[in-house]
C-alpha cells in the first residue's frame, strides 16, 4: 500500500472501498449498455443472474470455482507484491496438476499418506517450473514475462507429449479420452456433501490456510517486509541490505508452489484424473482475480467470489436466450475498471492529502510565525 | 486505526458469505417455474449441448444441428441450444446439461466427446429424462452413446486422395492430437497406402493435449494448409471443425489443389460457396441421422439406449459426391467400401 496515504486512515478506507465499488459500478454501467445494443432487456437479466446465483446449488458451485480462483489470485498476488509479472502461473499449475496425477495414480499407500504427497509433489513441480524463470531472471537478466509466457506454451507441449496412450496416459472407454491413472478412491479429498445443492469440495479449507499463510507471512515476517521492499523500490531495499536476486527466485519459487496447489480442488475433489480436458486458463483468471482483490488477501478472496458468481450466472443467461459473450464482456469491463478506477481513486487519495497537508504546513508556519510575533 | 481497514474489509467478506448463506434449502431447480415442464403433446423438447465453435462451424456442431432441426420440423416442439467456450471445467458442463433437464427437455444430446465424464453425474441425477452422447460413450440406462466409425471413412477419403494427387503428395490436418482424431488420420493414411505406397502423407495437428483451440482457429487452419500446399501437396483433408474453412480457403489458392471436407458435405455448405470448386469430396459424418433417430426414438416413447455404432455399413460414415469431382473414381471407391463392410480391409483406429 502506499506508504503516503496510509496515514489517512478513515479516508485511506474509504477510499480502499471506493476503488472497486466503482469498478463494478462502471461495469454494470456498460454491461447494462451492451445488453441494450443487443435489444434485450437488462433488467431482467440481472434480476435472473441475482435469483439464479443466490439459490443453494449456485453457492455451492461459486465456492468450488472460488476455491481454486482463490489459490490462482494468491499466485499472482505474491509476484505482484514483488513487482514479478508471474504470467506463467497457467502452465505450472497445469504441469503440477499432470506430474501430480501421474504419482497419485500409480501411489498404492493409504490416503493419508498419499493426499500430502501428492500435494507436496503438485507444489514442487509448480515452484520448479516457476525456478527456471527465476533463475532465468537472475542470472541472465530475462524478463520473467518473456519467459514464463513461453514455460506455458512449453508446459502445454510436454503435458501433450506425455499424455499419450502407451506413455503415461490411457485410453479411456468410448475411446476418445486419454488420462491418467484415475486416483485411488482412498486419495480422494475429503467434501462435504450438502444434499441436493451438490458437494462442497474440501480443499476449500486449504484454501483458507494457504490466504491465512499468506497474510501473514507478508504481514508479519521480516521475509515478508523484504519482499514487499523489493517490490517497492529495489536500490532501497538492497540498500537496507536485502539481497534483490535472493528475493526475486524466492518469490518466484514460492509463486510456483501456490500455483501448483491451483490444479488440487479439482484433482482430488472433483476428477481425480488428469484428462485432455483439464480446465485450462485459471492462470490467466488468477492475475484479473489478484488485480480486482488489488493483492490483499480478503479481497483475492471477494474477486475469486465474484469471478465465480459471473460465471455461474452468465452460463445461466445464455439458457434464457442472452448471447454467451455477455460474461467476456462483463469479466473484461471490470478488470479495465478496477484498473482505471484504482489509478484514479489514488490520484484523488493522493491529491487530497497533498491538500491536507499543505494546509497542516501552512497552519504550522502561520502558527509559529505568530509565536515569533508574539516573542 | 490501520485495523479499521482490515476489520471493516473482514466485516464485508463475512457479510458476503452470510449473504450466500440466506438463500441456502433452495435449489436453483426449485426457482424454476415448473410450468414450463415438459410434455403437453406439443412435439418434443429438444436440449443440444454444442462442443465448444456451435452452430454454425459448418462441420461437426452443423450437422447435429440438421439432425435436430430435422426432428422438429417432423415432430414439432421446440429446440434450445447452449454452446461450449474454451475455457469450460467439468462444472459448467454439468451446469449446462442439469440446466437443460431442470427445464424439461428431454432429450438431451449433447454433442462431442468432452461432455462423456458430466453426463454420467447428470445422466445419473435425471433418471427419467433421456440422454444422448455424439463421439464417446457413457454407459448408463438412459444414455444413447452415438459414435461412428471415422476410420472407414477417411480410408475412403485418403484412397480418393491418392488417386486424384498428380504429385504424390497428400496432407491431413487434425484439430487436436486426441484419440478421435488420430482415428481420422490412421483411416486417412492406409487408404492412401492401400492404394499406392509412394505417395508421401504429411500430418499435422493445430493444437495439442488441453488445448482444443485447433478445433475453432480457421486461421490456425489456413495457416497450416499453406505450408503444406508450399511444401508440395496437393490433397488435402482436415479434420477440424471451423479450422477447416481456413484450410479449405487456402487449398483454394492454389490451382489444381484440392481439399477434402469433414463431417458435413462442405460443397453444399452456403458459407463455403465461394471454395467450392475446390472441394475435392467431403467425409461426412452422418452426426444428423445419429441425433435424428434418438430423437425419433423419445418423440416414439421407445429411447435408444447402450452404444449404437454408425459404421460405413449402416451409411453413418461416406463419402460426398456433391460436384461430381470423384465420378470418375467411383468404381474403385464402391470397390474399397465392399472391401470394408465385408471384413477384408480392417481399418485401423490409431495411427
Amino acid at each position: 500500500m502506499n506508504k503516503l496515504t496510509s496515514r489517512i486512515d478513515k479516508e485511506r478506507l474509504l477510499l480502499g472501498i471506493a476503488a472497486p465499488l466503482l469498478a463494478v459500478v462502471a461495469a454494470l454501467v456498460v454491461t447494462t449498455l451492451v445488453i441494450l445494443a443487443t435489444g434485450k432487456n437488462p433488467g431482467a437479466a440481472f434480476s435472473d443472474m441475482g435469483t439464479y446465483g443466490f439459490a443453494s446449488d449456485s453457492q455451492v458451485y461459486i465456492l468450488n470455482k472460488a476455491t481454486t480462483y482463490y489459490l490462482a489470485g494468491v499466485a499472482v498476488a505474491i509476484g505482484f507484491r514483488m513487482n514479478l509479472f508471474n504470467i506463467g502461473v497457467d502452465g505450472q499449475y497445469r504441469l503440477a496438476a499432470f506430474v501430480a496425477a501421474v504419482l497419485g495414480g500409480a501411489l498404492t499407500v493409504p490416503g493419508w499418506i498419499a493426499i500430502p504427497l501428492i500435494i507436496i509433489c503438485a507444489m514442487a513441480t509448480g515452484a520448479l517450473w516457476a525456478a527456471i524463470a527465476g533463475i532465468l531472471k537472475v542470472t541472465r537478466g530475462v524478463s520473467e514475462v518473456i519467459s514464463t509466457i513461453m514455460l506455458n506454451s512449453i508446459a502445454t507441449a510436454v503435458i501433450a507429449y506425455l499424455l499419450q496412450p502407451g506413455k503415461l496416459g490411457e485410453l479411456q472407454q468410448g475411446g476418445t479420452l486419454v488420462s491418467t491413472k484415475p486416483l485411488p478412491s482412498s486419495s480422494y479429498f475429503f467434501s462435504i456433501d450438502t444434499g441436493p445443492a451438490g458437494v462442497l469440495w474440501g480443499f476449500l479449507f486449504i484454501a483458507v490456510i494457504v490466504g491465512v499463510a499468506y497474510w501473514f507471512v507478508l504481514g508479519r515476517t521480516r521475509f515478508g517486509f523484504d519482499l514487499r521492499t523489493v517490490g517497492q523500490s529495489e536500490s532501497a531495499a538492497s540498500a537496507s541490505g536485502v539481497s534483490v536476486k535472493k528475493m526475486i527466485a524466492t518469490s518466484m519459487v514460492i509463486s510456483g508452489a501456490v500455483a501448483g496447489l491451483i490444479g488440487m480442488p479439482t484433482l482430488l475433489n472433483d476428477s481425480h484424473q488428469f484428462s485432455n480436458d483439464f480446465p485450462v486458463g485459471i492462470g490467466f483468471t488468477g492475475i484479473a482475480i489478484a488485480l480486482l482483490g488489488r493483492n490483499s488477501p480478503i479481497g483475492i478472496a471477494l474477486g475469486a467470489l465474484l469471478w465465480g458468481f459471473l460465471e455461474r450466472t452468465t452460463n445461466h443467461l445464455e439458457f434464457q436466450g442472452y448471447d454467451k459473450e455477455i460474461l467476456g464482456v462483463i469479466q473484461g469491463v471490470i478488470v479495465l475498471c478496477v484498473v482505471i478506477a484504482y489509478e484514479v481513486v489514488r490520484r484523488y487519495g493522493l491529491k487530497r492529502q497533498q491538500q491536507r497537508v499543505g494546509a497542516e504546513l501552512a497552519a504550522q508556519a502561520a502558527a509559529t510565525t505568530k509565536k515569533q510575533e508574539v516573542a | 486505526m490501520r485495523r479499521v481497514a482490515k476489520l471493516s474489509a473482514a466485516c464485508i467478506a463475512t457479510a458476503a458469505l452470510a449473504v450466500t448463506a440466506t438463500a441456502c434449502g433452495s435449489t436453483s431447480s426449485d426457482n424454476t417455474s415448473s410450468s414450463s415442464s415438459s410434455g403437453g403433446g406439443k412435439g418434443v423438447k429438444i436440449g443440444l449441448a454444442y462442443d465448444v465453435g456451435g452452430r454454425g462451424d459448418r462441420s461437426f456442431n452443423d450437422s447435429a444441428a440438421r439432425g435436430a432441426d430435422k426432428a422438429k420440423t417432423e415432430f414439432g416442439g421446440d429446440i434450445k441450444e447452449l454452446t461450449a467456450k474454451t475455457s469450460d471445467t467439468e462444472a459448467d458442463r454439468e451446469q449446462r446439461l442439469s440446466d437443460l433437464a431442470d427445464a424439461g427437455y428431454n432429450p438431451i444430446i449433447a454433442v462431442g466427446y468432452a461432455y462423456a465424464p458430466s453426463m454420467t453425474k447428470v445422466a445419473a441425477k435425471y433418471p427419467k429424462t433421456s440422454f444422448g452422447i455424439v463421439d464417446s460413450v457413457v454407459n448408463a440406462k438412459n444414455v444413447d452413446s452415438i459414435t461412428f466409425t471415422e476410420e472407414q471413412g477417411s480410408y475412403l477419403a485418403g484412397v480418393a486422395a491418392a488417386l486424384k494427387t498428380k504429385k504424390d503428395h497428400v496432407g491431413f490436418i487434425g484439430g487436436v492430437d486426441v484419440p478421435l482424431i488420430k482415428k481420422f488420420e490412421a483411416g486417412f493414411v492406409q487408404g492412401v497406402k492401400d492404394t499406392n505406397s509412394k505417395i508421401k502423407v504429411d500430418t499435422q495437428y493445430l493444437s495439442h493435449g488441453s488445448d482444443t483451440s485447433g478445433f475453432a482457429s480457421p486461421d490456425k487452419g489456413k495457416e497450416a494448409a499453406q505450408g503444406m500446399l508450399d511444401n508440395g501437396a496437393d490433397v488435402i483433408y482436415t479434420a477440424a471443425g471451423s479450422s477447416g474453412n481456413g484450410a479449405i480457403e487456402a487449398v483454394n489458392g492454389v490451382k489444381g489443389a484440392w481439399a477434402i471436407g469433414v463431417d458435413s458435405d462442405q460443397y453444399n455448405i452456403p458459407g463455403l460457396a465461394k471454395y467450392k470448386s475446390s472441394i475435392l469430396t467431403s467425409m461426412v459424418k452422418n452426426v444428423d441421422v445419429g441425433v435424428y433417430d434418438f430423437i425419433k426414438s423419445v418423440h416414439d416413447g421407445k429411447p435408444l439406449t447402450g452404444t449404437n455404432t454408425y459404421s460405413l455399413a449402416k451409411n453413418g460414415v461416406s463419402l460426398a459426391t456433391s460436384g461430381g469431382f470423384i465420378d470418375d473414381i467411383q468404381s474403385k471407391l464402391d470397390a474399397a467400401k465392399k472391401k470394408i463392410v465385408d471384413g477384408s480391409i480392417k481399418v485401423k483406429t490409431t495411427p
